[in-house]
């Protein structure tokens, strides 16, 4: 049965989903107040796939650059907006926006193309087969890995700021005044990434992995697949993190190297 | 020394005067008056208007950790983010008898730390790094008569050995008597000498 795909069919689905509908009745009969929450989720999450689905398949079929790229750019668009619309301290909005684009930029678009072009090495090397799928992975992975970086880092100084002036005072640099902050961000950003290498294949079975073992892949060529999102994955967050971690602390000191927190977030947080 | 040019902050009108070499003026004003922005002003640690000039280099014309350096404010508050009090002083001898404590002081936690102890090693912690202009917030406001009798002398110390210069900022004018050559006073947003 190697390489024959098992196709799900329509009972297949009937089947998890009336697993579904009883976990709603239960929690409805137990007045647990998640009922309605699993509906609209449930829900949701079959309307949004099944059309992510046909218009993969749309475009899977036309393999052509313009389409891959315009899908690429509303894929960037909505993972900067969900990196800023997870900061405790809201950033200013149009220069918040442009570094989260920027660092997903550099985290997930440039490491895709690298390892479409370099690794991959499809024909050509943005058949959206290889490319939207991988651009996918590596959005949804480092955007956790951005967002709490930047949580970190504008979160802690606003709090240490008494502290970071302090050590202005006595004549230290901005970018030793807060390298102690930076530092922390930095560890916060790359956990959850270097705890998942970690515990791979140990404490969890990674998804795509096991998606691909589902539908019939040889588990050896899963794997290598796996351990290529792995690494695409870590040095996208890594770099994406260093760059969006240099540019805000440049942001947060002016010329004369003051605390400058009114260039950096709204005025009403 | 020091000589500030036109420097204006906040609600704060021009401000111009001068200190010697070894000199220390008094600045005194309710609260609120503007004190604490000025020295932040000179300090360059605000965006201000005007030029402050420090043995003859003007502010803009140094790096300003560089500025700080030799024009170092001692904030109302002392901030500390390590463990113990030796972390925040770069191996340097620092004479902590002259503010009463013994040398064992290094190995003490902040978080033990009363706000007059912190009070007083701050000003040993800034004294350490040897600036040209000490900017002093009101440097003994949490500290007992014998304390603030210390502090009184080692900063005129510093101030004769060195050839620095400083500006006290204290609501206790009799202090602004004992320590200042000369007394200025905030009144509607001007500074202005009064004795």
């Amino acid at each position: 049965m190697n390489n024959s795909l098992i196709y799900l069919t329509s009972v297949d689905l009937i089947i998890t989903a009336l697993l579904i509908l009883l976990l709603i009745s239960l929690s409805s009969y137990l007045k647990l107040g998640v009922a309605l929450q699993l509906t609209i989720a449930a829900i949701r999450t079959t309307v949004q796939l099944l059309l992510v689905g046909l218009i993969l398949e749309a475009v899977f079929r036309q393999a052509q650059l313009h389409w891959t790229v315009l899908i690429a750019a509303v894929m960037l668009t909505v993972a900067a907006f969900e990196v800023l619309a997870r900061q405790k301290l809201k950033l200013k909005r149009v220069w918040g926006f442009s570094i989260s684009a920027l660092a997903m930029l550099i985290s997930s678009f440039l490491i895709t193309v690298l390892a479409l072009v370099v690794v991959i090495d499809a024909d050509p090397w943005y058949t959206p087969r290889y490319a939207i799928p991988l651009l996918g992975m590596l959005l949804g992975n480092t955007m956790t890995g951005i967002a709490l970086g930047i949580d970190r880092l504008v979160q802690t100084a606003w709090q240490q700021r008494a502290i970071i002036e302090q050590r202005l005072m006595l004549g230290e640099k901005d970018v030793d005044a807060i390298r102690d902050i930076t530092r922390d961000a930095m560890r916060a950003g790359m956990i959850p990434i270097i705890n998942a290498m970690a515990a791979a294949g140990i404490v969890s079975l990674p998804g795509m992995m096991t998606g691909q073992i589902l539908a019939g892949s040889p588990p050896v060529e899963a794997v290598k697949y796996q351990i290529l999102i792995m690494f695409t994955v870590t040095a996208g967050t890594g770099f994406g993190v260093i760059a969006i971690l240099q540019i805000i602390t440049r942001r947060m000191f002016d010329e004369r190297e003051r605390l400058r927190f009114d260039r950096l977030l709204l005025k009403s947080s | 020394m020091l000589r500030l040019e036109d420097i204006t902050i906040g609600e704060l009108g021009a401000t111009n005067l001068t200190v010697a070499a070894g000199e220390c003026i008094g600045l005194h004003g309710t609260s609120g008056s503007g004190k604490t922005r000025l020295l932040r002003a000179i300090a360059d640690l605000e965006a201000h208007g005007g030029q402050a000039y420090a043995d003859g280099a003007a502010q803009n014309e140094v790096k300003a950790h560089e500025w700080r350096r030799r024009v170092m404010l001692l904030p109302s508050e002392s901030q500390w983010w390590q463990d113990r009090v030796g972390q925040h002083f770069d191996n340097k001898t620092v004479a902590f008898d002259k503010l009463g404590f013994e040398d064992d002081v290094v190995n003490w936690q902040i978080s033990r730390c009363s706000s007059g102890e912190k009070q007083r090693l701050a000003i040993l912690r800034l004294l350490s790094h040897q600036p040209r202009v000490l900017l002093l917030d009101e440097p003994s406001a949490n500290l007992d008569e014998t304390n603030t009798e210390r502090v009184e002398v080692l900063i005129k110390q510093y101030l004769e050995q060195f050839h620095a210069a400083a500006i006290w900022v204290s609501h206790d004018l009799r202090q602004l008597e004992r320590v200042a050559s000369r007394q200025f006073q905030i009144i509607d947003d001007q500074v202005s000498q009064i004795a």
